[in-house]
């Protein structure tokens, strides 16, 4: 897909110069109009940074781990669309920047990674620090190269920002060895680059698009599943056009929340494992499925055969980018492959010219069915006691903020309950690691969020396990003066873990009481940050009206929450998502 | 059910470990593999052959296009197709073996391109099966060592396979 946000093609940069293939890094993220680079120097990358040192059309921020490098350009990517751009050195700087790159690939986030390598002799001698980068990286990225020759770096940087930002977007990697980032070459910079290896397809085939259409008008039990394709694709409007056109129920995925606005009285809530009653049972019980850049993964639909053999008689319509996601875990009935924007904006259009309208009668009973799972209140949580239930602080925060702040998340309980109680209406505004569930990723998706909307609320909903796997970078936040708000819901255990344990392995808790923890009030403020400690609910509100007035400091909040507190509803490892344990069976 | 996959690739490094990678990544069969560069000199052509269900044929298919480096991927299963193997066997030749391993080598249309005292080397092309044919038709203890190529194919006709 296009990403609209990204820069227009820059003009071709013509030069008669002869330049460095560290100066031509930097032209070229120039030209690209990059913002920040994310980074961390060491030997293999010190002639790149002596040309950033001397050059202010970006700004670099150095981080304290280059897996934070990653991540922070991965939530810039993920909040504005444009590429995030990171730069690390060879050796422990790539193997320590894998995890973020893996991270933003599961997730098809757009990125261009910068890796310093040793020199071209010296490659594949066992130098110091050397790995071999694009070994390491090729399953877990997008596409990679290796730079040999500095005459063809100008050209393969251009083929990086183009393959990261167009079909399904990626991470793409460009090793540069040290000798390649000090030898000269006269500067050109291509204002296009064309593949014959690489087209992605963006129209969708109009037969088969009217033919979703007189299936989708034909409907009489409809469900809209929509995924992080359409906020990728930015076709967050056109999403909300069609589901009210429509007037059938919507759901989202965990990536995909914030495509459709949350406060819709359409919305059924994020389904999947742990999501919504009213959103499982529509999903597996619907006569018609549109599914809207979504991949039928296994923490959504749960067991592909349950999912199948419940409803043999479902139809699915499925609109991709990507033709590899289509028919993968669930056989689908009418393809579209193409650009979500454009292929939404088609059906509208026919939709709208079409005579046939959906049957409303049967619709008005379907949504009776659903109102009737919606009642069950799966989401309601015991409240009045005198310890603080972590439901009560995102619902809180979700008050305070106004429904408007940009929330990143770490992975575990904390992470399903910011999704299921901070209602997003606006796509980019969720950041969290869904694909590969990446602790640690909250406090650096804070860092790329804040540096590209310093005016914006930002806040990083954590839990006392992942906050430690980054929390390093609390010296970042100090030295950029990032005023980040710290959730930290802390229940001294891994909770998920703890609740997977609990449910499926005798209630024996190895290894995931987390002892010995710091005192993070303390810790926040040994950082120059602001400390919190939040013990009872009654001090929730007044605590999070605080800190967010305080604009211009981190403030690190540790709010003691119930220990016991579990995610519901919850569907088992390997059963159909109608198959949910509810917190009242219990 | 087996299927001749023909990919052509950009002739670069890497692209070999990419499309293998996958195969491994991604738990599909490789029963052989064969590339070599094309008249075009910016161009490999790989031979796979695999085995699976249509699902997993399809999928095999849609991921190794999604490889940046890939120009093409046709299933040849899909049209009329001619498909060859190359073998090499080194054989004991000795005594009266020597005339009877020349005479089951003439029946397979086999050569024999090098010859010692003692051995032969047979050359032999054809479909994978012929080949088999061709080992079970020695004796299994004269068989001092094979090597095989893998299948290559081509459509037939005018099915072209261009970039």
């Amino acid at each position: 897909m296009k990403l609209s946000d990204a820069p227009q093609q820059p003009a071709t940069t013509e030069s008669t110069e002869l330049l460095s293939g560290a100066e031509i890094v930097c032209r070229a993220l120039k030209a690209e109009g990059v913002e920040f680079l994310f980074g961390y120097p060491g030997g293999a990358v010190l002639v790149i940074y002596d040309e950033i040192y001397k050059q202010k059309s970006f700004s670099h921020i150095l981080v304290r781990h280059e897996q934070a490098a990653l991540h922070a350009a991965d939530a810039y990517a993920r909040a504005t669309g444009k590429p995030g751009v990171a730069l690390v050195t060879s050796g422990p700087g790539v193997t320590n920047a894998v995890t973020g790159i893996a991270t933003a690939y599961m997730d098809s986030i757009p990125m261009v990674v910068i890796t310093g390598q040793v020199p071209t002799h010296a490659i594949g001698q066992d130098a110091f620090q050397e790995c071999d980068t694009v070994g390491i990286t090729r399953p877990c990225v997008k596409h990679n190269f290796l730079v040999k020759d500095v005459a063809d770096l100008a050209e393969t940087i251009k083929k990086a920002f183009y393959i990261a930002t167009t079909g399904r977007p990626g991470p793409v990697l460009v090793d540069i060895p040290k000798d390649v980032s000090a030898a000269k070459t006269l500067y050109h910079y291509p204002a296009a680059v064309e593949m014959r290896s690489y087209r992605p397809v963006t129209k969708g085939h109009s037969g088969q698009i009217k033919k979703a259409m007189q299936m989708l008008l034909g409907a009489s039990r409809p469900m809209i599943y929509v995924g992080g394709g359409a906020v990728l694709g930015n076709a967050s409007a056109q999403v909300t056009e069609l589901v009210r056109l429509l007037g059938y129920p919507c759901t989202n995925t965990l990536m995909g929340l914030g495509a459709f606005p949350a406060s819709d009285k359409q919305f059924v809530g994020m389904l999947g494992m742990l999501g919504t009653v009213e959103a499982n049972m529509a999903m597996q019980n619907s006569d018609v499925l549109l599914a809207i850049g979504a991949r039928f993964d296994d923490r959504v639909i749960g067991n592909p055969t349950h999912f199948a053999a419940g409803n043999p008689t479902r139809k699915i319509v499925h609109i991709d980018i990507d033709p590899s996601s289509i028919s993968k875990r669930v056989k689908v009935d009418v393809p579209i492959v193409g650009d979500i924007k454009e292929v939404l904006t088609d059906l509208i259009a026919q939709l709208k010219a079409a005579e046939q309208k959906p049957d409303s009668k049967a619709i008005a009973a379907w949504w009776k069915q659903v109102e009737e799972w919606r009642s069950k209140d799966c989401l309601k949580y015991k409240t009045g006691g005198d310890i603080i239930k972590p439901q009560y602080v995102v619902e809180k925060l979700w008050e305070v903020t106004k429904g408007d702040a940009y929330v990143t998340s770490d992975v575990g309980q904390h992470q399903m309950w910011a999704a299921q109680y901070y209602r997003f209406d606006k796509p980019r505004r969720w950041i969290n690691s869904g694909g590969l569930g990446t602790m640690g990723v909250g406090l650096p998706y804070a860092m790329g969020c804040k540096f590209a909307f310093p005016d914006a609320d930002v806040a990083c909903i954590t839990g006392e396990g992942s906050i430690q796997m980054n929390i390093q970078e609390l010296s970042t936040c100090k030295q950029y003066h990032l005023p980040i708000k710290v959730i930290l819901l802390n229940n001294r255990y891994l909770g998920m873990v703890r609740q997977w344990q609990q449910f499926f392995h005798g209630d024996r808790h190895s290894e995931s009481y987390m002892d010995a923890l710091p005192n993070f009030k303390m810790l926040a403020e040994s950082y120059g940050h602001v400390g919190m400690d939040i013990e009872k609910p009654a001090d929730v509100e007044g605590a999070l009206k605080d800190a967010f007035a305080m604009k211009d400091r981190l403030v690190f909040m540790n709010f003691i929450t119930d220990q016991k507190e579990n995610v519901f509803p919850m569907v088992p490892g390997g059963k159909g998502i109608s198959e949910m344990i509810l917190a009242e069976d219990l | 059910m087996r299927h001749i996959l023909s990919i052509l690739v950009e002739n670069e490094a890497g692209a070999l470990s990419r499309v293998a990678g996958l195969f491994s990544a991604r738990g599909y069969n490789i029963e052989s593999l064969t590339v070599a560069p094309t008249e075009d000199a910016t161009l490999s052509r790989m031979t796979i052959v695999t085995s699976g269900s249509d699902e997993v044929i399809e999928q095999i298919t849609k991921q190794v296009n999604k490889l940046v480096d890939i120009v093409k991927i046709v299933d040849l299963n899909e049209g009329k197709h001619v498909e060859r193997e190359l073998m090499l066997v080194k054989v004991r030749a000795v005594g009266k073996d020597r005339d009877e391993l020349k005479r089951t080598a003439d029946i397979f249309r086999a050569r024999v391109i090098d010859l010692t005292e003692k051995t032969y080397v047979i050359e032999l092309t054809g479909t994978g099966n012929k080949l088999d044919a061709f080992l079970e038709a020695l004796d299994r203890s004269l068989i001092l060592e094979t090597v095989r190529t893998g299948a290559c194919g081509l459509g037939r006709g005018e099915w072209i396979i261009k970039a």
